[in-house]
């Protein structure tokens, strides 16, 4: 399983996930904590770069959507960060809420109740797609010759 | 004289609101959601996404229904909307080193370490129509198999480890953007490369196919070609770290091409490089060759007076907005350009009818 221990690790993961998997996972949760906005969702581009040959020097390739947000919990003032891929506020809201409380002393349920079960869809996901193209991977064999 | 127009607002009105009801097409067939496009439709999005510069399926999706299926006005409205949207930062660049891979091909080593992955390709159909198609939507399961952990590494690493093939310099400088700043000559590489991935496929597929047919042959090999998921990353400045801020599919097209060497440097290979949003193989082997054919002067080539050589007009003309919004200009009202036409070829006529007139009398 991909390390969802680190901030950096849990942020990613809450980017690359599906609205409705997040939204899924936080209702399950039932956590409505108070908050106050420090940015409400905001839509922007984010220019993706790339290599040349793969390894070189970069170039810019396009941009992609991108939501982010920022919020305070009312209690304990933990702040909760939020840069998630598309245009669903709802998502990045909840990701940063999910964000600010792996803060505080509910990170384990959060962790319980939504990043791991996130974290396994995906990998799930990711796995089926592998194990398609596995499928597709070429055996040679050489024809014998007959000519001698 | 000049005459100001003014009207066919009611005209303007009543042809949107057909315009709107011929998209519904017949109301007995059921209607196309923009879900149904971006899954079933994906290579039509792919397309939409790479030259609209912007990777949002659900967005291109919706551009693609409001356009009804003409893909460049699709790529407009994803340009136009582009320009709404404030510039949040600019990414890591991406390791496509790292990429889940759904297809990797060598056509130049049989026995690539990773292996030959065909993926879901076109390639050994038999391009006869389907009529199953026609009649149900049912599709079969694919099969699987378990998936190496081996990597997956790029096959030029092994040329460059023997240094058979030219290496490309890492570097961390600021890439130019033409989205922020004109086009100008002489052109940087990173120019040239962002300009050819949001290139009207057409034309860069044709200047890829000059190059093949002799108009500034390069020979190439496609080293590799891979599609699958590339994770993008960006610094957060107020966390002082970088987070992965999603997933993107991308074709990457590594040719491998003509040798060059000289007195002081023995032969080598050199590279043609191209790289595109969704899954494109056609536009990004083709813009692998034309960033190859571009590179001539670096590469201490002839220019043979080659299209495919001249930056200026590949990179003039490979934008399919900036084109069809000049041609398709000029069938909107000209009235008075023409006018002042008509009165001059007029005057010209009455000159010359004279002038007759006058050699005739004589």
């Amino acid at each position: 399983m991909k390390k969802i221990d680190t901030r950096q690790g849990w942020m990613g993961l809450l980017a690359k996930a599906p609205a409705e998997a997040v939204g899924r996972y936080w209702a399950a949760l039932g956590m409505a904590p108070a908050f106050t906005w420090l940015r409400t969702p905001e839509i922007g581009g984010v220019m993706v770069r790339g290599r040349m040959g793969g390894t070189g020097a970069p170039f810019n390739m396009g941009e992609m959507t991108v939501t982010r947000c920022a919020l305070r919990l009312e209690q304990g003032g933990a702040i909760g960060h939020a840069y998630v891929q598309g245009r669903d506020k709802a998502k990045a809201e909840q990701a940063a809420l999910l964000d600010a409380l792996m803060q505080t002393g509910d990170a384990d349920s959060v962790r319980v109740g939504v990043l791991e079960p996130l974290a396994a869809e995906m990998e799930a996901v990711a796995a089926t797609r592998a194990a398609k193209a596995a499928a597709t991977k070429v055996d040679f064999f050489t024809m014998v010759r007959g000519e001698d | 004289m000049y005459v100001a127009v003014k009207g066919g607002e009611r005209a303007i009105d009543n042809a949107h609101a057909w315009l709107a009801e011929e998209r519904r097409g017949d109301t007995s067939v059921a209607e196309l959601s923009v879900a149904q496009i971006r899954e079933q439709l994906a290579l039509a999005v792919n397309r939409v996404m790479a030259e609209g510069s912007l990777y949002d399926p659900d967005l291109a999706a919706l551009a693609i229904k409001q356009a009804r299926g003409d893909l460049i006005e699709a790529i407009f409205l994803i340009r136009a909307y582009r320009t709404t949207l404030p510039r949040i930062g600019n990414s890591n660049p991406v390791d496509t080193g790292a990429m889940a891979c759904d297809r990797r091909i060598s056509a130049t080593f049989k026995d690539a370490p990773g292996g030959q992955v065909l993926g879901p390709t076109f390639d050994y159909t038999h391009r006869l129509l389907d009529f199953k198609l026609a009649a149900d939507g049912e599709a079969p399961e694919a099969p699987q198999a378990t998936p190496g952990n081996a990597d997956v590494p790029h096959i030029t690493s092994f040329l460059n480890r023997d240094g058979l093939i030219q290496t490309e310099e890492p570097g961390d400088e600021t890439p130019p953007d033409l989205t922020r700043a004109p086009l100008e000559f002489p052109a940087s590489r990173a120019l040239r490369l962002q300009s050819l991935t949001r290139g009207d496929e057409g034309f860069v597929l044709s200047m890829a196919y000059s190059t093949q047919r002799g108009y500034g042959r390069n020979h190439p090999f496609v080293g590799e070609l891979r599609v699958g998921r590339v994770a993008v990353e960006m610094e957060i400045p107020e966390l002082g770290f970088a987070i992965e801020i999603g997933e993107v599919q991308m074709t990457e097209c590594e040719t491998v091409n003509q040798f060059t060497g000289s007195k002081t440097e023995p032969p080598q290979f050199t590279r043609g490089y191209g790289l595109t949003f969704g899954h494109a193989e056609r536009k990004a082997i083709s813009m692998a060759l034309v960033d190859r054919a571009l590179r001539w002067q670096e590469l201490g080539e002839d220019n043979i007076g080659a299209p495919a050589q001249n930056e200026e007009f590949v990179l003039s003309h490979s934008d399919n907005i900036q084109a069809t919004g000049f041609l398709e200009h000029i069938k909107l009202p000209h009235y008075v350009d023409f006018q002042s036409e008509l009165e001059l070829v007029r005057k010209l006529r009455a000159e010359v009818a004279a002038s007759a007139k006058r050699d005739a009398a004589e």
